[in-house]
């Protein structure tokens, strides 16, 4: 009997390791472990002994049994781990193959432009607004001290629709619609499309502007001249870049300031207009020039755009090729 | 205004080099475009005579001279001009020497005759537009002196480019007054003094009142000798600033102009007939300009004119009956004022921009008419001889634009440029500029000089002050500020975001511009009339735009061309739509465009309008190479109307002959048409030049910016089930009848109708389509029952089938 069991395990070592898969080793299992199988019959043998005998023997069958099921769980493991293993080996991917691909979008370099400017002047409590781009006499001219055959009407080259009718010529329009609507004080900007009858290399008849405008009790010169650098250091976000303010004529400021950049020693360029605002334009909208001051400005998002980003040819920006634009992403 | 750095320095010469000069005009508000050196680039060019000349023997239009250039031999020089001539005195470029075209003058021989060097034109030289022989020096020029020297070149030409309100400083003194200010110096002494007449004739000037006329001075001087050029001091002053030598009459005008800042005219005194008339001009009256054209007059323009008519645009330009010439031996100075706002758009008008316009357009000086005239007389003399009359000088005094007292307060000084004003520095400033300046306890008053018709008010007398100290000079603050909360919304879907969203979605924002070509414009909207520029600058830029989608084509067509065929695009903007027209719903409703209206019938709407053409993705190596369809661009629009949850949006019928009759619905919010999207009509595709039709779309952007604010509710612990129906209904039945039919008839627990299949072909009844539904059913509260289930799909099955006939298929 002992020495039967001794065959019997060493058969049933000798069967699992010769499973090789999952499915032969199921098959030796039911032919050791199940209803007909052979430890099964040895546990049946037992209950034929003499009562005397039966605790040992069936000891040693079950001892024999849990040694069996131990080894058909440890290669039932190892078939696993190894099935697993070759799946994996299969679905291995050539990972240098670039990611599913799609079709990239960005913003155009104006609106990025706009964006920051506005995000930078939001961070002074500036609100954005908007107008009209077709206007009138009186926002576009009139109200900003530009009375008709005022000669700096000569330096707005305007799209007329009709004897009431033109396209802006600058964003300054809005300061006047908002201050003809609202009280100070005031943070605004107005950013968007201005039109001059000019087309080359430098000019196109359709462009963009950011104006500025803040009224408030006790506003100057050198307020305007502190947040423009403060804004102008940070656009360019540049170790080297000067900024000079040079007196300069606009009808709807007094004082006026042109301000000119120079990056890395480079060549100064205008970048925007501004000053304090003139009595007049207070006056067309019904603000108390006495009570109020404040100052405006209006600076051109390409020009901005052109120097922060290198671009060249101002034509790049409306010519839209997927190109250029792609290198905004 | 170009002029020359060393006539400058005659009136004022502040101890500081050109470039702190140039520095301090920029920063006073006199901006310097550029300086350049007078020489116009040549090296090595000598004062010769020609002493000796014959022809040279093998070519007719050459030939050899020797000419003197101060060493001990004469030099030969092979020179082709005609005016070479035995003693005349040129100038001579010698070997070694540079011409400002970059030409190196080295010995040649010339059809086999040495010449050591080039005999030039004023031309040659850079020193004159036209080429008319080799320059004609004076007598006087001392022979071997190099050019450079007696021209005096060692100088520069500051070229200022000026705001329209500076017109004082379109001349020397002008700009001199400023420089004096800034340096704190005196101008140098320049004594204008009235000529004394030789006899007392004077022409007859009549002024009429309405004309733009309020001054107006004038003198003859009779038996002038115009025969001979201008000095070279005079011509040379001229050329610097830009403005040719004529003769010594009109060169003494210009330089009166240029130096004083009065415009003046001389007329040939016996080339007019009758007295000088100022008056306005005759409708449809005709003159011949100086320049030889002949322009018709409007009755808005004022004429100087005498018996046989107009003979001059008053302060623009003369005319050719009377102009002075070499043989003209008689003149008539005119020294007159013309106000500007009856000046400025003439020069326009007439095609005629001259110096002299452009200062009487930004305004001359009141007080200048008869100081200009006396000065001129004076040079006149010395150069041309003559025997001056008295001076006429009629004004109409109440018109004459003089400025008034003004009070400047010192707290205003203060709060306008932001630091306290040192009132010493002020009354320096005031008093350098020609300001009267009278001291009131803490303030001032201050009245301007005739010159500075500019200053009106207390603000431009705030800026002269910061102006002279100059900008750089003051602190950098940022005013008090007491912030207050801004609204964020969360209900209002910004641009920005729907924007970030369709780049998110593998769109490129485009810029195109707003005005269009009108054909095009027609052609994708035939219904809309659009709005025309009177002055555009291109017929393809001629009208305002009524679509977005034609500024996206023409980016499409252009991309084509580059080879770049698949686009995904999208632009924001108005749209110009004139009311009356058979206009949009969307346009109707004013909660669809914001209020930018101009007059009643112009709607300014912003838009958001998209194409997508070419490749669904780009092409890889695990991608198909199918089209982008109209599902694909479906999507994209549906995502920003998830995001527009605030209104109810919905498509519709759409009925845009621009699209494809199949492929096309209209977006519809709340109930009004606010846009569409489609695939254009492959129709139109030649006729807008492009080779592939794309899917567009285009709304109004309002109705895409109402979000709705989140109202949380459970959600269900309890399993859902999933019932399939396969329908076999007709295949013109769209989806939206079948859902609605659907909804209505399904019970509370149907959560969600999902069509995942829909099949028409071969295996399906002709004129018949099969639509596979999945149904999500769920309670809040406890697990379905089998009935409950059975019976919801019941109702469902009971609806489309009586509904639309719908079969369950097999």
């Amino acid at each position: 009997m002992a020495l039967d069991l001794d065959q019997l395990l060493n058969d049933a070592k000798g069967m699992i390791a010769d499973a090789h898969s999952p499915d032969a080793l199921e098959a030796t299992r039911v032919e050791l472990l199940g209803k007909k199988g052979r430890l099964t019959d040895a546990l049946k043998a037992v209950g034929q002994l003499p009562k005397e005998e039966k605790p040992a023997a069936g000891q040693a069958v079950n001892k024999i049994k849990q040694q069996v099921q131990g080894l058909l769980d440890e290669r039932k493991l190892v078939l696993d781990q190894h099935a697993l293993a070759e799946k994996l080996a299969a679905d291995a991917l050539d990972v240098s193959l670039p990611g599913r691909a799609g079709y990239q979008g960005g913003l155009h370099p104006v609106s990025l432009t706009i964006e920051r400017i506005c995000a930078l002047f939001g961070s002074l409590g500036f609100s954005t607004v908007h107008g009209p781009e077709i206007e009138d006499d009186h926002h576009n001219f009139e109200a900003l001290n530009i009375p008709a055959h005022h000669p700096a009407r000569a330096m707005h080259d305007t799209f007329y629709f009709d004897a009431s009718r033109l396209l802006r010529t600058h964003t300054s329009s809005v300061q006047i619609r908002h201050m003809s609507a609202n009280q100070p004080p005031l943070r605004i900007l107005a950013p968007g499309r201005v039109y001059r009858c000019d087309s080359d290399q430098t000019h196109s008849p359709m462009f963009h502007q950011v104006e500025g405008l803040l009224v408030d009790r006790d506003v100057g010169l050198t307020d305007l001249m502190g947040h423009l650098e403060g804004f102008l250091q940070r656009f360019f976000d540049q170790d080297d870049c000067e900024i000079r303010f040079r007196p300069s004529y606009f009808p709807f400021t007094e004082p006026s300031a042109e301000v000119d950049i120079r990056i890395n020693k480079g060549p100064w360029l205008e970048v925007l207009g501004s000053g304090v605002v003139h009595p007049e334009v207070f006056k067309s909208v019904g603000i108390d020039n006495e009570a109020f001051t404040g100052y405006a400005f209006g600076l051109g998002v390409e020009r901005l755009a052109m120097l922060r980003y290198g671009v060249t040819d101002l034509r790049q920006f409306f010519e839209n090729d997927m190109r250029f634009l792609a290198q905004f992403h | 205004m170009k002029f020359s750095e060393n006539w400058l320095r005659e009136w004022v010469n502040p101890p500081v080099d050109i470039n702190t000069l140039s520095d301090q005009l920029t920063f006073l508000g006199l901006e310097v475009d550029e300086v350049l050196p007078a020489n116009p680039g040549f090296t090595k060019v000598v004062i010769a005579r020609i002493d000796k000349i014959r022809p040279h023997p093998d070519a007719k239009k050459l030939r050899i001279c020797e000419v003197d250039c101060g060493t001990s031999d004469l030099v030969q020089i092979v020179c082709g001009a005609a005016n070479a001539r035995l003693g005349l005195i040129t100038a001579l470029a010698q070997v070694g020497g540079v011409l400002p075209n970059g030409m190196e003058i080295k010995e040649a021989k010339l059809r086999g005759e040495a010449s050591f060097g080039m005999l030039c034109s004023a031309a040659e030289l850079g020193l004159s537009d036209s080429n008319d022989g080799i320059m004609e020096l004076p007598e006087s020029a001392p022979v071997g002196e190099l050019l450079s020297s007696f021209l005096e070149l060692n100088d520069n030409v500051i070229d200022i480019e000026l705001t329209p309100d500076r017109g004082d400083c379109l001349s020397i003194r002008g700009i001199a007054r400023d420089l004096c200010a800034k340096n704190d110096v005196s101008m140098l002494l320049h004594e204008i003094t009235n000529v004394t007449p030789a006899h007392d004739e004077q022409w007859l000037v009549q002024v009429n009142p309405s004309s733009s006329c309020v001054r107006y001075c004038s003198r003859i001087i009779r038996n002038v000798n115009l025969t001979d050029s201008s000095p070279t001091w005079l011509a040379e002053r001229l050329r610097r600033a830009g403005v040719r030598s004529i003769n010594p009459a009109v060169d003494v005008t210009n330089y009166v102009m240029l130096e004083l800042g009065q415009p003046m005219h001389a007329f040939d005194l016996d080339k007019l007939q009758g007295s000088i008339q100022v008056r306005e001009a005759g409708e449809g009256e005709s003159l011949e300009l100086l320049d030889g054209r002949t322009v018709k007059l409007s009755g808005d323009t004022t004429v100087i004119a005498d018996d046989s008519g107009a003979i001059g645009i008053a302060g623009i330009m003369g005319g050719n009956t009377t102009a002075v010439d070499e043989n003209t031996t008689n003149i008539v100075f005119e020294s007159a004022l013309f106000l500007p706002e009856r000046t400025i758009g003439k020069p326009r008008q007439y095609g005629c921009h001259t110096e002299s316009s452009h200062r009487f357009e930004r305004g001359v000086d009141p007080g200048l008419q008869k100081e200009a005239i006396e000065y001129a007389t004076g040079l006149l003399m010395n150069l041309s001889g003559g025997k001056p009359g008295s001076v006429t000088d009629w004004q109409d005094k109440s018109a004459l634009p003089i400025g008034k007292p003004v009070l400047l307060r010192r707290s205003r000084l203060h709060r306008i440029i932001g630091v306290a004003p040192d009132p010493a520095n002020v009354e320096t400033i005031m008093k350098r500029l020609g300001i009267a300046c009278v001291r009131k306890d803490d303030d001032w008053m201050v009245t301007p000089p005739s010159y500075r018709y500019d200053l009106r008010i207390e603000e431009d007398f705030i800026e002269e002050v910061a102006r002279v100290n100059g900008f750089d000079s003051l602190p950098r603050t940022s005013p008090v500020h007491s912030p207050v909360f801004q609204e964020v919304k969360e209900t209002f879907v910004s641009a920005l975001a729907i924007k970030q969203q369709l780049v998110n979605r593998g769109y490129q924002e485009v810029v195109t511009y707003s005005f269009v070509d009108a054909e095009q414009q027609d052609t994708l909207r035939p219904d809309l009339t659009a709005l025309p520029l009177a002055n555009p600058i291109s017929s393809d830029l001629a009208v305002m735009r009524t679509t977005l989608v034609g500024g996206l084509i023409d980016t499409q067509r252009r991309n084509q061309s580059r080879q770049l065929g698949s686009l995904r695009i999208f632009e924001t903007g108005l749209r110009f739509l004139q009311a009356g027209d058979a206009v949009p719903d969307s346009v109707l409703d004013a909660s669809f465009h914001d209020d930018l209206q101009i007059g009643d019938n112009l709607i300014q709407q912003s838009m958001l309008a998209g194409l997508a053409v070419g490749l669904r993705e780009p092409e890889a190596w695990n991608t198909a190479s199918e089209e982008v369809d109209f599902f694909d661009v479906k999507a994209d629009l549906e995502a920003l109307i998830r995001n527009a949850g605030g209104a109810d949006i919905s498509f519709g019928e759409c009925t845009l002959d621009t699209l494809h009759p199949g492929q096309r619905a209209s977006v519809l919010c709340n109930g009004i048409s606010v846009g569409y999207i489609g695939r254009l009509n492959p129709g139109l595709q030649n006729a807008v030049d492009i080779n592939a039709a794309p899917v567009v779309f285009e709304v109004a952007l309002k109705a895409l910016q109402s979000a709705k604010l989140p109202a949380a509710k459970g959600v269900s612990k309890y399993p859902h089930v999933r019932r399939d129906l396969a329908l076999l209904v007709d295949e013109k039945l769209t989806w939206s009848q079948l859902q609605s039919c659907i909804v209505d008839a399904a019970p509370a627990i149907v959560q969600s109708v999902l069509p995942f299949d829909v099949y028409a072909g071969d295996k399906v009844e002709k004129g018949k389509k099969s639509v596979a539904i999945g149904l999500i059913l769920q309670d809040f509260s406890r697990t379905l029952e089998e009935q409950e289930v059975e019976a919801a799909v019941a109702s469902i099955m009971d609806a489309v089938t009586q509904q639309f006939g719908a079969e369950l298929r097999g």
